[in-house]
């Protein structure tokens, strides 16, 4: 990790140079960039996505998927069983009104929200669907079913284990309930692991969090205005998210939150019209992903890749496991940790269950995808690396070409769309990268501000670079996470069951009670 | 509780100041009453907010707090009780005419009175203003000065 932001960076001088020198070389710039970021970071990416001996199925999805499968049977299928509970939470059925003001459950789960659903949901999933085809979107629903029972240990834990400072400000997240947490249960190796995890989350603020968002912003532009150098996109992009982290200009970050759930509805209901206009091939579009979950239908790598491409996709779009949402649910005002964690549930739910779903469901009925005739098998990319597309798009210009078979003026609201949720996420995700960073260095005003410059120029690199490096390490950084969050959750899950039977038991005797209104 | 209560809404503006007033020559007459001030502050759970502005929304809902009491309340209680009456203050988050309604209710009063906020700007016209939306839903009597 150290080795990479120090290869980064250097990297990034090295380059700055020769752009304003010159600016017609952008394209060769894009390249250049491409180049040592790909080659500064592929160790690291590799170590991430090593398989397992003798097989080409890569650890680390194995490794969500028991921990996800672990929880829910650990805590009884708890996303079923409190589902219900959670929806009567976020409407504030058991707020205290004497609490009115403070940050409500509706309002933690919407901002935790506003951070994972964006390019995930769109981009992620037709890479996921390009690469796994539609047999992908059945593992990426099993996933995010799954991956719930895995937001709510780590959301309680994140509310349990919070800082609460005098002037009632609260900083939680993995950081806290490792030290804490373990401190309590008398394990050693709490405070070691969460500065690997604080480093991690930094490369996952700075890839996922930044560089993935900027890069698809750019694609989804370019794919309306034509080619040109993402300098250009990352540059204005970075001077955005420079004057609301640096600037404290709240009101764009306010405008943001406030357009992005609306832009979240406008998609799902664009992708439902689709999917009612062919409501003779909703049939057949199950058909495909249950048969494709299964055999593959002839995609690269066959029914394990559409495995290993709907898990991965499903995490990195829900970050189940990951860590960063314990980050964005501490803020709440409860004295419950479950009821955060119960509300939580609902996370992957919205983010994967339903949104992914639509996005996977609109390109496997609009026949993005190319699917040979004779055989009913899909026909591969000449690199045979992905099936080949109908105009050879992948990433969020795939979804673009998708949704544009429903409506032809899609692509110009889509564009919107990935530009705000970009936004959106970037700004989430630098909120919980200065967290790690504060908890690695220390708060003061110079710190915050060398880590916001840091966040900003890469952006610049994310636009600029191509999408296959980028993704890469956005994946491994936010999967690194997961590693070490993931082994946390496993020692500390024996104190959310004891809240969770406690609170469920206090919930049925009667001694927690809804507030009339 | 024996004692007949008015609830009355102040918003620091001129037209709340009336709504005081009137509400202090009800209660002169009936005699044995007291007068439940209230000072709302709008917010909503259901709004949209960074992390940023999570974490600091303890702190901000306290300075909110305090400085409802010291521009608003704490001058009219003060006021209201040199001129002998028995008060009740509640400064609270949350919608208005919810509030007002629920702290009638909770105190049994006998009626609220409210001044009339004129109509101000497109959210008044599409949601109707507190005054509007109160005069539908009240539970209790509900009287407003213009």
């Amino acid at each position: 990790m150290k080795r990479f932001m120090t290869g980064g960076l250097a990297a990034a001088t090295a380059l700055s140079l020769p752009t304003l020198a010159a600016a017609q070389e952008a394209v060769s710039f894009d390249q250049r960039v491409n180049d040592i970021f790909a080659g500064s970071t592929g160790w690291f990416v590799n170590l991430i996505f090593m398989n397992l001996p003798g097989t080409n199925f890569p650890w680390i999805v194995l490794w969500l998927v028991v921990a996800a499968s672990i929880f829910t049977i650990y805590f009884g299928f708890i996303q079923v069983r409190a589902f219900g509970h959670a929806i009567s939470l976020v409407k504030g059925d058991y707020a205290d009104p004497n609490d009115a003001g403070e940050v409500s459950h509706f309002q933690a789960l919407t901002t935790a929200l506003s951070g994972t659903v964006g390019l995930g949901n769109i981009a992620g999933v037709a890479v996921a669907v390009g690469i796994g085809g539609p047999g992908a979107t059945f593992w990426m629903i099993l996933a995010g079913l799954l991956g719930m029972a895995s937001k709510f240990t780590e959301c309680t834990l994140g509310v349990k284990y919070r800082n609460e400072y005098p002037d009632g400000s609260v900083s939680g997240g993995p950081m806290y309930y490792m030290t804490k947490g373990f401190k309590e249960r008398g394990i050693p190796g709490g405070r070691f692991l969460a500065i690997v995890f604080a480093i991690f989350t930094i490369g996952g603020a700075l890839g996922g969090g930044n560089m993935f968002q900027a890069n698809q912003a750019h694609a989804q532009i370019t794919q309306i205005t034509g080619d040109f150098s993402g300098l250009i996109t990352g540059v204005i992009f970075a001077a955005v998210v420079f004057a609301v982290i640096v600037g404290g200009i709240k009101s764009i970050a306010q405008v943001t939150e406030k357009v992005v759930p609306f832009m979240g509805v406008t998609y799902v209901l664009a992708a439902l019209v689709i999917l009612i206009v062919n409501a003779d091939q909703i049939g057949w579009a199950f058909g495909q992903i249950f048969e494709g979950a299964f055999t593959g239908l002839g995609v690269a790598g066959g029914f394990v890749g559409a495995l290993i491409q709907g898990f991965k996709r499903a995490a990195f779009s829900n970050e189940a496991g990951v860590g960063s949402a314990a980050i964005a649910h501490s803020a709440v005002k409860t004295k419950e940790p479950v009821t955060e964690g119960v509300v939580s549930l609902l996370e992957p739910f919205i983010d994967t269950v339903v949104i992914c779903t639509m996005t996977a469901l609109v390109i496997t009925i609009s026949g993005v995808l190319v699917v040979n005739p004779e055989t009913g098998l899909f026909v591969l990319n000449e690199a045979g690396t992905a099936i080949q597309t109908a105009d050879g798009s992948s990433g969020v210009a795939l979804t673009s070409a998708a949704f544009a078979t429903g409506f032809s003026w899609f692509p110009y609201v889509l564009a919107v769309a990935v530009i705000l949720f970009a936004f959106s996420t970037m700004i989430s995700w630098s909120y919980y990268g200065l967290k790690a960073w504060t908890y690695l260095f220390g708060e003061g005003k110079t710190k915050e501000l060398v880590f916001k410059l840091i966040f900003c120029f890469f952006i610049i690199v994310g636009a600029a670079a191509q999408l296959g490096a980028v993704i890469d390490f956005s994946d491994a950084m936010i999967f690194a996470m997961a590693v070490v969050n993931i082994t946390a959750l496993y020692f500390l899950m024996p104190i959310v069951k004891r809240e969770m039977n406690s609170y469920f038991d206090r919930l049925k005797s009667g001694e927690i009670v809804k507030h009339g209104h | 509780m024996t004692k007949t209560t008015i609830v009355v809404g102040l918003d620091g503006s001129e037209a709340g100041a009336r709504a005081l007033d009137f509400a202090k020559s009800q209660a002169k007459q009936i005699g044995e009453c007291a007068i439940a001030i209230c000072y709302v502050i709008e917010w909503s759970p259901f709004s949209f907010q960074t992390p940023e502005e999570n974490e600091q929304r303890h702190k901000r809902r306290e300075e909110e707090l305090q400085l409802a009491h010291e521009r608003v309340m704490d001058p009219a209680v003060t006021k209201t009780k040199a001129d002998g009456f028995d008060v009740l203050a509640v400064v609270r988050h949350g919608d208005a005419a919810d509030i007002l309604d629920a702290v009638a209710k909770q105190h049994g009063a006998a009626q609220i009175v409210v001044g009339r906020v004129g109509a101000r700007g497109l959210k008044e016209r599409v949601f109707g203003g507190v005054t509007g939306r109160l005069a539908a839903t009240a539970s209790v009597p509900l009287t407003i000065i213009p």
